[in-house]
């Protein structure tokens, strides 16, 4: 069953010509470079869609949790009713989805028109470096943005024009809820349980232990997706590190180090919490999902999370879930890892980029801040003009809190553009027991010196 | 009736045959030798899909034998070939030969339920095992409720048990197809071979071994090269199962591609290891098929 020679060689000839088309084309260089310099200036922004002509506006969101849908759906049906020539191409995906979707849309012609990009370098830096993203300053200025939007918030969505600084320079994004890992508690458990919500490290370590003598599970977590083993990790850390550090690692800015003493300290604790049962069995096998309702079907008495679940809790447990900041242990402060959601920014490929803009600021105006509570999550602005009432109040009194004592700390994936992948192997590998302390933080430091040059 | 040009003897290779196959050629070349082509391309650059791109020869695939977590996947690809090629081959011949012997009733039946496995798509596969595999799933349940309650581990968050957790899906998968091919491949036996060989006082063992194997050797090649491949290139069941973790224990080549593709922004590592994976697959195909035309002769 061999081939005949001479068809071998028209094979081969075929590949090699096919070869010979690519020479000298290099990947990524396409020769239509739109470079991110036609940002418009306030004084040229159309503010008012109305007069912008028929327009469909694509938008991709990872708006798929129950309460975030809703508040999205909801809110663009009234964008449509308020600019009838405006119609919305909803494309909606999970968030591990968007993001492996965007890199390909964003470089493309044919790109959407408003994106949710996560912040940080390994994803909404990236794009900022390549051109692929428009700085929204001129936008900013023209719908007041800088006075609505506190600095803290719109650093988390700025970077210098090559994407080389995080946290300073253009803005080119605009998010729409705030976002805060903290520790949710089973409240009925705790009670029993003749506690109260931990304050310290101490109280949290007393508290874990006593839920492991009544037989409780203390933490309920799931690492199986393991960018879980971040929240979870970083939730230590803030425990043990002071702010100035955490900002230094998580921004990948020079200045700090993954094996300074206090990293030591909370890379200990995790194991020897570990060691000590505090987290449910085989968490490295259970998936986030499996382990929010888990905890919310009543196992485990503490569950560290996010806000995002605050309305799928809500639903689930009603009143007798209660959320606080992480305990305060050597820094003093309740430290806690978030910031803002994944932000809206607008493709530099967008053929309708001031209808986009106009969209934003419409996701994000007073009004939508009120559905977004309404739907049963954190809005990033204006969160103390609501009204809200159970674990809905717990949750804006610990943001609020948060901003006020400025405790917030970025995710510590935001770091390199491949740390992601690095931390959560990392953190899976010491809670696993198959790396000790001393190699986890050296591999992370090794990661963040290359990075920084530090 | 067609003249055949003058001085070409009929059934001749003529030029005109090239036209007949221009249109299935053009889309040949178009989605699989173009494709090919600029993935090979691709590999000789450092490049982040997004922006401009440095040329970067050869040291791509010099990473792929020094970084650890890339050469761990291929490791963990050859794990999976004793799990998706050896174990159902041996498993399949065992039952077809078990199968053919005995006259039982309702066997369609049972054919058709050892081969669902093949129908249903991998990511239900996938998802429905992940299921069994959970800490308070059903198969730690059962080794529970029969006292072997030191057996039962989160499978898939093990580090010595996640790689064969996701293996024994594979066998789970691959063995229906297997027998299903040996049952054809036996059924096409004559009858008379085996009776001359318990003339001669052969036992079953010496008639698997001397009429079986060798009139199965066809069979053997076909489902060892579907087999091997399906090994090589797992993606769906890691991905869904797994992530490649706990740490790096499940990640194999086609999920590092995408990893390194999509989520980590190194095109030209990504393509490297995919030009390498389809190397790989080709040799094992064409080895095996050599292997087994050999025999024929």
């Amino acid at each position: 069953m061999t081939l005949p020679i001479r068809r071998t060689r028209t094979a081969l000839g075929a590949v090699a010509a096919i070869a010979l088309l690519f020479a000298g084309c290099a990947p990524g260089d396409d020769g239509d470079d739109t470079e991110a310099g036609d940002a418009p200036t306030a004084g040229d922004v159309a503010t008012d869609p109305s007069e912008l002509g028929d327009i469909t506006l694509t938008v991709w969101d990872q708006e798929v949790r129950e309460g975030q849908t809703e508040q999205i759906e909801a809110l663009n049906a009234a964008f449509e009713e308020a600019y009838p020539n405006i119609t919305i191409e909803r494309v909606a995906r999970s968030t591990d989805d968007l993001r492996t979707t965007l890199r390909l849309a964003l470089s493309g012609d044919d790109a959407p028109d408003v994106v949710q990009s996560n912040n940080g370098r390994p994803e909404m830096g990236q794009y900022v470096a390549s051109g692929l993203l428009t700085p929204l300053d001129g936008y900013a200025e023209a719908y007041g943005w800088f006075d609505r939007f506190p600095e803290s918030v719109r650093a988390l969505a700025s970077y210098s024009e090559d994407g080389a600084n995080y946290g300073e320079g253009n803005l080119y994004g605009l998010p729409q809820m705030g976002e805060i890992v903290g520790l949710y508690y089973n409240k009925t458990k705790l009670a029993a349980l003749g506690l109260e919500p931990p304050q310290t490290t101490e109280d949290f370590e007393a508290a874990l232990q006593a839920a492991q003598a009544a037989g409780e599970v203390p933490i309920q977590f799931g690492n199986s997706e393991p960018w879980a083993g971040i929240h979870e990790f970083g939730f230590i850390q803030n425990q043990f590190s002071d702010a100035e550090t955490i900002r230094n690692l998580g921004f990948g800015r020079p200045g700090s180090s993954w094996t300074s003493d206090d990293n030591v300290a909370a890379a200990q604790a995790t194991r020897d919490w570990v060691d000590a049962g505090y987290f449910v069995d085989g968490f490295n096998g259970v998936s986030y999902d499996s382990a929010w309702q888990a905890f919310a079907q009543g196992t485990g008495v503490f569950f560290v999370g996010g806000t995002w679940l605050v309305a799928d809790l809500t639903s689930a447990m009603g009143d007798e879930v209660g959320f606080v900041l992480p305990p305060a242990g050597a820094s003093g402060q309740h430290l806690v890892t978030g910031g803002i959601s994944i932000p809206w920014a607008i493709p530099a490929n967008s053929d309708a980029k001031e209808a986009a803009a106009a969209y934003i600021d419409f996701i994000t105006s007073s009004d939508a801040m009120t559905a977004v509570t309404e739907a049963g999550n954190l809005p990033v602005i204006e969160a103390d003009q609501q009204t809200t009432t159970g674990l809905q109040s717990e949750v804006f009194a610990a943001w609020a809190q948060a901003g006020q004592e400025d405790l917030v700390v970025p995710y510590l994936d935001y770091a390199t553009e491949t740390f992601y992948d690095t931390i959560t192997v990392a953190v899976q590998n010491l809670m696993a027991g198959q790396s000790d302390p001393q190699q986890f933080l050296e591999t992370l430091e090794a990661e963040y010196t290359a990075a920084t040059g530090s | 009736m067609a003249l055949a040009a003058p001085g070409r003897r009929p059934g001749e290779p003529r030029r005109v045959a090239y036209l007949y196959i221009l249109p299935a050629l053009l889309v040949f070349g178009l989605f699989v030798l173009v494709p090919l082509a600029r993935t090979a391309q691709f590999s000789l650059y450092e490049w982040n899909g997004l922006g401009a791109s440095t040329w970067a020869g050869l040291s791509n695939y010099r990473d792929l034998f020094t970084e650890p977590q890339l050469r761990g996947a291929f490791v963990h690809a050859l794990v999976l070939v004793v799990f998706y090629a050896v174990v159902p081959v041996l498993l399949g011949l065992l039952l077809a030969a078990a199968m053919s012997r005995a006259v039982l009733r309702g066997m369609g039946f049972f054919r058709v339920v050892l081969f669902l496995p093949q129908v249903i798509p991998m990511v239900v596969v996938a998802i429905a095992w992940r299921q069994i595999y959970e800490p308070n799933g059903p198969l730690n349940d059962l080794l529970r409720f029969v006292g072997l309650d030191s057996l039962a581990r989160p499978w898939l968050g093990d580090y010595t048990w996640a790689l064969p957790s996701v293996g024994i899906v594979g066998t789970w998968v691959g063995t229906g197809l297997c027998l299903v091919l040996f049952l054809a491949g036996m059924s096409r036996i004559p009858r008379e071979l085996y009776e001359a060989a318990r003339l001669d006082g052969a036992g079953p063992l010496r008639e698997f071994r001397a009429i079986t194997l060798p009139s199965l050797r066809g069979e053997l090649a076909v489902a060892l090269t579907l087999t091997v491949i399906a090994a090589l290139k797992t993606f769906d069941l890691v991905y869904v199962m797994t992530s490649g973790g706990p740490g790096t224990e499940t990640t194999v080549p086609s999920y590092q591609v995408y990893n390194n593709a999509f989520l980590l922004g190194r095109v030209g590592i990504a393509t490297a290891l995919a030009v390498v994976l389809t190397l790989v697959v080709f040799v094992a195909t064409v080895l095996i098929n050599r292997v087994g035309e050999r025999g024929q002769r």
